[in-house]
């Protein structure tokens, strides 16, 4: 599948301290990508090197096959970027601050007022174009942030924590929305710390720590990948011992919790199998079984931890 | 469409200065400052220096009406527009730092240019006759270009501070004045004084423009133009190449 981003060595260094240090990763075409981390990883540093708002120190970026250093011009013309914090000219109106977007991607005015009355409709910020973007709260800005990136329809939307901090309302309608313009092929670039976003949006996810890539897979992959030993919590409709379950073959661990039992197991498969044995032969009919993954949370915080002073 | 080419980066460039009229220049307090600060400064030296004809002082009022307006805003925009987010906008968008120093010129050579003709019309209604307009909207033209560039040559170093560059546009300014042969003629300046003038801008605009009202000048006007014309060239390529430098220490 071919690139869209291809960071490679990306270094970018502030007085002593190096923020982002010789990372390197792709973003394929038509996929979300997520990239999380810590705060003061490197996340927004490298997130601004690679829309061309900052210079990296060492290494290149191609972003839709433009160098973003030597051809930052042709790329931004292809991407759109929304920040965390909204950069909407707070004097102008909504309306105003899409036309001078319009101009500023070089898009014809007949087309950017079509394109905005659209997005200004779906945002649900169509009755308040004329009106100065001051008087927002922060969620209509976030709206209005995210329709100014999509105005001239780009092939690659970088976002940068998109609904930190908004309503429900606003973050569903935000995320409603990405999901449909990934369906229709725009590859997403998300920067994020809420997992739950990144796990129900992302394709894959990259995990950056002290300015280096520690991770990049999809989100399932990742949790599956910091636990060998897999966890199963199972409870009867009768009592049954522990010293019974703990001899159930595969089973290297027997917890009691409550009214369940939690087995620890390097093959669940064959310990599900075995409880469904056990449960037959002692006349114990198994009330629930969950195999507890560990979730993007635990993957995040395991792979962040690991090698922290 | 090619979106680095020269005709889309100066329409790009268009657009921002659109942005800056409307969002720093179109307001009723800037317009009426840019009218005030010269016709006061104007004032003082007329009632203070009764010797001086009005037909020479006129000219002093143009030429320090263009330089106040055309460096009034441009020097804090970048300032901003950087406390604001705003500068990070459009750093992102497919505009070159280049354009984006191009708008804020435009912006406010606009603004200089429409201010500094109603000083032109206070003069006519005085009493002066334009003798040479062609050199007066050639000078005007040129010393707009030139006081604009030196506006964002003072909005170079890097701050999210506007008092900053307001600050040192006024350290800058008023020395100008006093030295460009505003108000003081340039025949009655010492020796040292004519070689600062030498290397004042507004010393040939207002050579231009008393040669434009009332045919008197000190240095030829060719040389007046062609000193304006250097200058205007020197500081805008300085302006660009600087901000070029220093953007990203504003990110």
């Amino acid at each position: 599948m071919t690139a869209v981003i291809h960071a490679s060595d990306l270094t970018k260094v502030f007085g002593k301290s190096t923020a982002v240090d010789h990372i390197s990763f792709d973003v394929r075409q038509g996929e979300i990508f997520g990239f999380l981390g810590p705060n003061g990883a490197g996340k927004t540093t490298t997130t601004r090197m690679l829309t061309g708002v900052i210079p990296p120190d060492d290494g290149s970026a191609t972003v839709l096959g433009y160098d973003i250093r030597s051809e930052p011009v042709q790329a931004k013309q292809r991407f759109g970027v929304v920040p965390e914090t909204s950069n909407a000219y707070t004097d102008l109106t909504a309306w105003q601050n899409l036309m001078l977007m319009g101009e500023l991607y070089g898009v014809a005015r007949a087309q950017a007022a079509r394109r905005s009355s659209e997005l200004l409709t779906v945002l649900g910020l169509i009755d308040r174009r004329d009106q100065k973007v001051q008087a927002y709260s922060k969620g209509m800005k976030q709206r209005l942030i995210l329709a100014m990136a999509l105005l001239h329809e780009p092939k690659l939307l970088f976002l940068d924590e998109p609904t930190s901090g908004l309503d429900v309302q606003s973050t569903q309608m935000i995320l409603a929305m990405l999901r449909d313009m990934n369906r229709d092929g725009t590859t997403i670039f998300l920067t994020t710390h809420n997992m739950e976003d990144a796990n129900r949006l992302c394709h894959r996810v990259g995990i950056i720590r002290n300015g280096r890539m520690v991770a990049i897979d999809a989100p399932e992959k990742l949790k599956t990948a910091i636990d060998r030993v897999h966890t199963i919590e199972v409870s009867f409709d009768r009592e049954v011992a522990g010293d019974a379950l703990a001899a159930l073959p595969g089973v290297t661990g027997v917890k009691r919790i409550g009214d369940k039992w939690q087995l620890t197991a390097e093959k669940q498969d064959a310990v599900i199998l075995s409880l469904a044995a056990f449960s037959q032969q002692n006349h114990a009919a198994i009330v629930t079984l969950n195999t507890l993954a560990p979730s993007l949370d635990d993957a995040f915080l395991r792979l962040t931890r690991e090698g922290s002073p | 469409m090619n979106p680095a080419g020269l005709p889309e980066q100066l329409r790009r460039a268009w657009a921002i200065a659109k942005k800056d009229i409307r969002l720093y220049y179109a307001k009723n307090s800037v317009l009426v400052f840019g009218i005030l600060m010269p016709v006061f400064l104007f004032l003082a030296f007329f009632t203070g220096s009764r010797q001086l004809p009005l037909a020479f002082l006129i000219p002093g009022l143009v030429g320090t009406a263009l330089l106040f307006t055309a460096t009034a805003i441009s020097p804090a925009i970048f300032s901003w527009e950087g406390r604001h987010g705003t500068l990070e906008r459009l750093a992102s968008c497919p505009v070159t730092t280049e354009a984006i120093v191009l708008g804020d010129m435009i912006a406010s050579i606009l603004y200089g240019i429409g201010i500094t003709l109603i000083t032109v019309f206070i003069g006519l209604a005085l009493g002066l006759s334009l003798l040479h307009g062609i050199t007066m909207i050639v000078s005007i033209l040129l010393a707009a270009c030139c006081f604009s560039a030196i506006g964002m040559l003072l909005a170079v170093p890097p701050t999210s501070e506007p008092s900053t560059p307001m600050m040192l546009s006024l350290l800058i300014k008023f020395p100008l004045i006093f030295i460009s042969g505003i108000f003081i003629p340039l025949e009655q300046m010492p020796g040292w004084g004519l070689v600062l003038a030498v290397f004042s801008p507004l010393t040939y605009f207002t050579d231009l423009v008393r040669y434009s009202f009332i045919e008197t000048h000190y240095f030829p006007v060719l040389i007046d133009i062609s000193a304006l014309a250097l200058f205007t060239l020197v500081f805008t390529a300085g302006t660009m190449y600087l901000h070029k430098r220093t953007m990203p220490k504003r990110l």
